[in-house]
């Protein structure tokens, strides 16, 4: 799928995070998080990102994420719902 | 063991915090959101989460019911196609009537079809909040065999009627009376509306005794807090409990000596009480006040 | 070495010194001395108050490397320990070691004291904000040193920490340096912590905003022991010192954790007449005072004593008549400094009788119930309340140690998870209290007892109180949030945790950027 827009979705409260999707040239995938468990689950979180986008067939899409102690599963639907919102 | 529903906890859908907790809280089922608690602007979104939840968190001590929006709205018949594949207990349909009833029905079992689910799995409660729904109520459970229960939305059926809706509930008495009737009628639970004063718990005890009073089986809570006050109206006393076992002892012995009706304490004992002591003792065990072989705690 | 707990500690640390290893919560007592006290006399024409505080550094003889202190009842509206720092840097000082109960962030500006080298040491029982984190990234000469409040009350008396100078900050002080808590604009109420710096300095200094004829009324902390008062503007802003009201949380998780402590309380059999008991300010633990009032009341049970840092809440409680009486090292708001000011029942006590290990016997030895928090809890049970998931200081013993450790149920209270993070780990990052002083951890979602109280195991099989090894607990939390990845710490040792008899139970290792 394409993205074409500029969306978000998801929250700063506690439990939540907030995903900001734009764009990207074909192939380009470009990843920042922030999180206050960084050092714990960066990596699981990056992962879970990356996974959603794959499995949703985005071409190009820049994803800003600031999360704020999101479990997979909000983390998952908060990217599906960005990624949705930018078609 | 049928399902019991003395209380049904409202959680919004769109929050990650409180559906993780929604399972722990204390509540007999809890209803996961997609109608009122969700801006429009939030029901993609919301619906997703709740999607992923069900999938992920283990709600499996309570009952699973999610409120799905109205199918005359542009987002029921979305929200029923997410949520159904991910097989909730049960659905919670705002402002039943008995054609939408028999939608959900169809679109149901399309699904479970899909899915490889079991027919007729997914169970349903109507939410009885319009004038025309109340009255048609029997109509409206008989319209799916899923139809498990009916909850009365007391703010909504008030604005419908055009009257006013007080912390007393005189106004919403014949439709707690209706209900309650109904529901025993055709043997589905009746769960009252929730009392929207969070923080008065005198006023919910009494609100809770007078549906309880009136048949209702269990009732909505809006906030976790409620859910105490709920379960101990909802709960048989000790002394129900005490007068229940003994009905059911002297039942057996009148048995045992071929005597098909028998009296205790001067009174005589005929079948309705009998029954109605069975329920007081089998709710006693399921909530842990006696032990299945009948003695008291 | 490894210690009792098998924390990998060192022999001997450079800026801290020859490490005596922890061995059980009570194998360092016995017989003990205090040490004994220098002080200069004070004849009667002599005047004791001073015009400022540069006329008191004058006369100070405060010389490169001294130890002085201050206590922390004016909390994070503290303006006294800055001010006094400004001053003995202006005055070229270095490598001072600073002995304050605790640290809070309005205490930043020790920062740059430490950069510059005025401050090279650090003593305290709690430490947060900006210091905590200098100080876990390696900003400070020496390694910290972590006490407890009991442990630092015995420090002082046995002479393991000599104090040079005690700046007593004094919400009311007279002309002859007799000092209370209870009235003046910074009135904080009980002077608990203030006690031990009082009576063991080699010279005390009183400083005030509220400077009163002699003779102060009432007298918290007596004139025999204060060499000289300075009166200044402001010591404290009230706002910081004590909170309006303190408030029950409304959190339902909490509400549903602090319902199960108290049916594991009543299940204990320690609801009984003459009970005791203590918790922490906040939410979840005050909302466990709170259920085990309606316990209280349907079993018509009047308690001995409430004890600790007291709030509003437990007030109310003494005032029901549910406890004879309170007794009180820190007040943590406004209901509670009026109560402790206008109510016999609610006594003074200091941070020695509080827990002090080596005394006759602390206040905490004869507490049957204890309500804990936790950053972390480990398989053992240690408790972790000193650095937080980052690995940065962000607190510290307090009262945890000496209450857990006297108390006859210590029950940790706490969120299974807080944000992502499970709190039952393998291992603590930190060790601040042994798990042998741990009798029951309290979450939303299950209860582990220790199994050395296989008592209270006993007991609570009779309930239907969620049950579970905290192995179980353990991995029901990691099933939700995935398995964090450990913190990564450098070998530096940044702070020594030292047990309240001053033995060495942990260190906290630097952290890495």
């Amino acid at each position: 799928m394409k993205i074409t827009k500029v969306a978000k979705a998801g929250t700063l409260e506690s439990n939540d995070i907030l995903i900001m999707v734009s764009p990207k040239d074909r192939g380009i995938i470009e990843l920042d998080i922030e999180s206050i468990v960084m050092q714990q689950f960066g990596e699981v979180i990056e992962q879970v990102i990356l996974h959603k986008v794959q499995e949703m067939g985005v071409e190009g899409v820049s994803i800003k994420a600031q999360d704020r102690g999101a479990l997979d599963y909000t983390i998952a639907a908060r990217v599906e719902t960005a990624l949705n919102r930018a078609i | 063991m049928e399902t019991l529903r003395r209380s049904m906890l409202f959680m919004p859908g769109n929050s990650p915090r409180m559906l993780q907790d929604a399972a722990i809280l204390g509540a007999d089922s809890i209803i996961l959101d997609l109608e009122d608690a969700v801006s429009l602007t939030e029901k993609d979104s919301a619906r997703i989460l709740v999607r992923e939840a069900i999938k992920t968190i283990d709600y499996s001590a309570v009952e699973v019911i999610v409120r799905v929006n109205p199918l005359d709205t542009e987002f029921g018949a979305p929200d029923i196609d997410v949520i159904a594949r991910v097989q909730p207990h049960t659905l919670l349909i705002p402002k039943a009537n008995e054609d939408e009833i028999r939608l959900v029905d169809k679109i149901l079992t399309k699904i479970e079809a899909e899915e490889g689910f079991p027919s007729g799995g997914i169970k349903i409660i109507a939410l009885i909040e319009t004038a025309l729904g109340l009255e048609n109520v029997f109509n409206v459970i008989k319209a799916s065999p899923r139809t498990v229960g009916v909850l009365l939305g007391g703010e909504d059926l008030t604005a419908d009627l055009g009257i006013e809706r007080t912390k007393e509930g005189e106004e919403i008495f014949y439709a707690r009376n209706k209900v309650a009737t109904v529901c025993r009628a055709l043997k589905v639970d009746a769960i009252d509306t929730p009392f929207t004063d969070t923080n008065d718990h005198e006023g919910l005890n009494k609100d809770t005794a007078r549906g309880k009073g009136l048949g209702l089986t269990g009732k909505a809570a809006i906030n976790p807090r409620q859910i105490e006050t709920i379960h101990s109206v909802f709960a048989p006393t000790q002394n129900e409990l005490k007068r229940a076992l003994r009905i059911l002892e002297a039942m057996e012995e009148a048995e045992k000596e071929g005597q098909g009706v028998f009296s205790l304490d001067g009174k005589m004992i005929d079948a309705p009480v009998i029954n109605r002591a069975k329920r007081i003792v089998d709710q006693g065990v399921r909530l842990g006040l006696i032990s299945g072989e009948g003695g008291a705690k | 070495m490894k210690n009792l707990l098998g924390r990998e500690i060192p022999d001997y640390i450079d800026g801290y010194g020859q490490v005596k290893p922890f061995q059980g919560s009570f194998s360092n007592c016995g017989v003990k001395t205090r040490s004994a006290v220098k002080l200069t006399s004070v004849l009667p024409k002599d005047q004791k108050v001073l015009p400022s505080l540069d006329d008191l550094f004058d006369r100070l003889k405060i010389t490169d490397g001294m130890t002085i202190s201050f206590h922390h009842h004016l909390r994070n509206g503290d303006y006294v320990l800055n001010m006094v720092m400004e001053k003995l840097a202006a005055r070229g000082l270095k490598g001072l070691t600073v002995a304050a109960s605790s640290i809070f962030p309005i205490h930043a500006p020790l920062v740059k004291h430490m950069e510059t080298g005025v401050v090279t040491g650090l003593i305290t029982n709690y430490l947060s904000g900006p210091v905590a984190e200098a100080v876990s990234r390696g900003r400070l000469t020496k390694p910290a040193i972590m006490q407890t409040h009991g442990g630092r009350a015995r420090a002082i008396e046995s002479g393991d920490l000599k104090i040079d100078v005690a700046f007593l900050a004094a919400p009311t002080a007279d002309t002859y340096g007799n000092i209370n808590g209870v009235y003046g604009e910074s009135a904080c109420g009980s002077l608990g912590y203030a006690v031990a710096d009082a009576e063991y300095a080699n010279v005390t200094v009183a400083i005030t905003d509220h400077l009163v004829p002699y003779p102060a009324n009432p007298i918290e902390i007596s004139q025999i022991y204060i060499d000289y008062v300075v009166k200044i503007n402001s010591i404290g802003d009230p706002q910081g010192i004590v909170s309006g009201t303190t408030k029950i949380t409304k959190d339902p998780v909490a509400l549903i954790i602090a319902k199960r402590a108290a049916q594991l309380i009543k299940a204990s059999g320690l609801v009984r007449e003459g009970m005791s008991f203590q918790t922490g300010a906040g939410g979840t633990s005050l909302a466990v005072a709170a259920e085990l009032k309606k316990i209280m009341q349907d079993e018509g049970v009047i308690g001995s004593f409430a004890s600790g840092g007291i709030t509003g809440y437990l007030v109310e409680m003494l005032e029901e008549g549910l406890f004879r009486s309170l007794l009180d090292v820190q007040c943590f708001d406004l209901k509670a400094v009026e109560s402790y000011r206008d109510n016999p029942s609610h006594q003074f006590m200091s941070a020695s009788m509080y827990g002090n290990p080596h005394t006759k016997g602390a206040v905490v030895n004869n507490l049957d119930i204890m309500i804990l928090g936790a950053t972390e809890i480990d398989l053992d049970f240690n408790v972790n309340v000193t650095t937080g998931s980052s690995g940065v200081i962000m607190g510290g013993s307090g009262g945890h140690s000496d209450t857990a450790a006297g108390s006859k149920l210590a029950i940790v209270v706490t969120n299974l998870m807080k944000a992502r993070l499970p709190i039952i780990r393998d291992k603590v990052l930190t060790v601040t209290t042994p798990g042998e002083s741990i009798d029951a951890v309290v979450t939303e979602r299950g209860i582990a007892v220790n199994p050395r109280r296989l008592d209270l195991l006993e007991q609570l099989s009779q309930t239907q109180l969620p049950l579970m090894t905290i192995e179980e607990l353990k991995q029901l939390a990691e099933k939700i949030t995935g398995i964090p990845k450990p913190i990564e710490t450098s070998e530096e040792i940044v702070a020594v945790i030292e047990y309240r008899d001053g033995t060495v139970i942990d260190v906290v290792r630097k952290v890495k950027d």
